[in-house]
């Protein structure tokens, strides 16, 4: 659950980030996980998946808009909504500081950004969280963009994607942070009553208060490859038990092999899987007249012609 | 019984008092006006010292071993109960428990966590900290309730949910993000109390409810002091100042909207007194069982419980 199982192992990963290498112009980047020199423009290609180890690198939002949804289709939505520093808390920094820090490093407003985009031509309901705005923790301003967004979907019956990464619940924000777990939940429960489909798409790493709440609910559960998807941090429960973790212990594939998920998918094949489920799920005779619009490698559309 | 140590003083007294009242029995000395003067300074002491406890001093007696657990209390609250067990999906968790029970006329389901008094009891109860299929049992008696129109009733007392290899091998993040989402469309009433620790998600597991109250020496939060002080100081022991940071006491938690109310315990806690602890609480059931059962309409019912939540949240737009 704790942000600190992340931070010494594996600092915030980005290719813009502070994992370059002093070569000119930025060229290289070193992977984190087998640490490979990799030519920037290659990684890039890739979908910043590294081409050595299959290792996901975390995307800032705008990288996994540019991934996953049509050219020009996304629109923010609720942009403005920023956190307050109610509880006056402040521990070794001010959390006003932590968070002015957060949105001048990040040039986002809070961890998470919503709107509408479309993928091959679906309209759907979106947020992306930012694992490099304060570990894409979970206070007020989450909860309240993500419930939002559930409310949205349920108006305009679009399909909901959501795409988690986050260390858990904004502690600095006390007991207010963990009532964002129920409040998300629940918008969800009026989502089901809507039948609107909700898939979330789990990154590295989905954990704590996020995973045990919305991130977990999805209709359809799909992960990035590797990522770390848990309720506790693996530092904690090695302090609990007192005993080595199992290999792989946490990642996509072995809750995959524990029937916790759908699929792991390749971000390469993320936005042709998203689009598929999203077909799928859409009520039969929204999907014929969506049909009818959709372009390209669709079937059944050409059978209907 | 294990004395706090800003007990101690209060303690030196009680001595006092006992030394003088055998003396007084085997004497022909009259000490009564020693005795009563010497009791009316403990009094006041007492007074004193629960008036202005700091939160870690709260923690202390939130966490005190011989504070009352969920089945003791529902012993001493309802007049029957029987307990149900089993998530029929895997196993019985022993720091979940919960089952069918009867307050004068009003039957309800009750759910609770449950803590143990000694090492022994502790380890056969997880020191109440539940796995996934602790929290599938508490859906499924609620899922119960729903169906034969019964209030439910929670009693939050975990420093937070199992962090183990199973626990996640089984999906502990699925199992309490799917009683939030649960509780929160739930058809019947849920009335919550958080009786010792309310630990994180740990706690909100069985605590999306109606009404949440909280026991005076009570604490709810959404990390343990002692992991926050970790995190952000690098250093446990610095729990105290995270403490305070929090704002984990019953008094901050009713500020903030999250808890409905305090159940006042008997001077120096809930340890010292079970009984009236548990009157305490009982009275507050009772009379929200009566409120509650004038609402016909389930609706509305679910939509007080999603408003009270939908609500929560403090953010600058
Ligand atoms: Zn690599």
């Amino acid at each position: 659950m704790s942000i600190l199982d992340w931070f010494p192992k594996k600092k915030a990963v980005s290719a813009s980030g502070n994992n370059k290498l002093s070569i000119p112009n930025d060229l290289w980047v070193k992977c984190f996980c087998c640490n490979k020199i990799i030519y920037l423009k290659d990684l890039n290609d890739n979908f910043k998946v590294c081409l050595k180890c299959n290792y996901h690198f975390r995307l800032t939002p705008e990288e996994r808009i540019s991934y996953i949804f049509d050219k020009n289709s996304y629109n923010e939505t609720n942009p403005n909504i920023e956190s307050v520093n109610f509880l006056d808390f402040k521990d070794t920094r001010n959390y006003s500081e932590r968070l002015a820090s957060a949105q001048k490093k990040t040039s986002h407003k809070s961890a998470v950004i919503t709107g509408t985009a479309k993928i091959d031509k679906q309209t759907v309901n979106t947020g992306i969280m930012n694992f490099a705005f304060l570990g894409g923790s979970m206070g007020s301003v989450v909860g309240e963009k993500i419930t939002c967004l559930f409310e949205d979907a349920v108006k305009n019956k679009y399909p909901v994607v959501i795409f988690t990464s986050s260390g858990g619940a904004r502690m600095q924000e006390g007991i207010i942070s963990l009532m964002q777990m129920a409040k998300t939940s629940a918008a969800i429960s009026k989502l089901s009553e809507a039948s609107v489909p909700y898939i979330t798409v789990l990154c590295d790493p989905t954990t704590g208060g996020t995973s045990a709440s919305f991130a977990m609910l999805g209709d359809i559960l799909i992960a990035e490859p590797g990522a770390l998807i848990s309720f506790a941090g693996p530092r904690v429960i090695e302090q609990t038990i007192r005993q080595k973790l199992p290999e792989g212990f946490q990642r996509a594939e072995f809750l995959l092999k524990h029937g916790m998920i759908d699929c792991v998918t390749h971000r390469k094949e993320l936005k042709a899987t998203l689009s598929k489920v999203i077909t799928m799920l859409i009520p039969y005779n929204k999907k014929v007249n969506k049909l009818q619009k959709i372009s390209g490698k669709n079937i059944k559309k050409d059978i209907s012609k | 019984m294990k004395v706090l140590d800003f007990e101690n003083k209060l303690l030196s007294l009680y001595d006092k008092i006992n030394q003088l009242k055998a003396l007084s029995e085997e004497g022909s000395i009259d000490l009564s006006k020693e005795i009563a003067r010497i009791e009316q300074r403990a009094e006041l002491l007492k007074k004193n010292i629960y008036s202005r406890l700091t939160p870690q001093q709260i923690i202390q007696i939130s966490r005190h071993q011989n504070r009352p657990d969920s089945l003791s209390l529902i012993n001493l609250i309802f007049d029957d109960f029987v307990e149900l067990h089993g998530d029929r999906l895997y196993g019985d968790d022993r720091a979940l428990i919960g089952g069918l029970a009867q307050i004068q006329q009003e039957r309800v389901v009750v759910i609770g966590h449950q803590k143990g008094h000694d090492t022994r009891s502790n380890i056969d109860r997880n020191f109440g900290m539940p796995n996934p299929e602790g929290y599938r049992k508490a859906l499924r008696l609620m899922k119960l309730a729903e169906k034969f129109n019964l209030p439910v009733i929670t009693f939050i007392d975990t420093p937070g949910a199992f962090p183990g290899i199973e626990a996640e091998e089984r999906g502990q993040a699925e199992a309490i993000a799917r009683n939030l989402k649960e509780m929160s469309a739930l058809s019947v009433p849920i009335i919550s109390f958080i009786i010792g620790e309310g630990g994180s998600g740990g706690a909100l597991g069985i605590g999306v409810a109606n009404k949440l109250y909280m026991l005076e020496y009570s604490i709810y939060s959404v990390i343990t002091p002692e992991g926050c002080a970790s995190i952000l100081f690098r250093d446990a022991k610095k729990s105290d100042i995270a403490a305070e940071l929090l704002k984990i006491t019953a008094k901050d938690i009713t500020e903030l909207n999250v808890a409905d109310d305090i159940v006042k315990e008997p001077l120096g806690g809930a340890h010292h007194n079970w009984e009236v602890t548990a009157s305490n609480i009982k009275s507050f059931i009772l009379s929200d069982l009566q409120k509650y059962k004038k609402i016909k309409n389930n609706k509305v019912i679910i939509e007080e419980r999603y408003n009270k939540f939908r609500n929560l949240g403090q953010f600058s737009n």
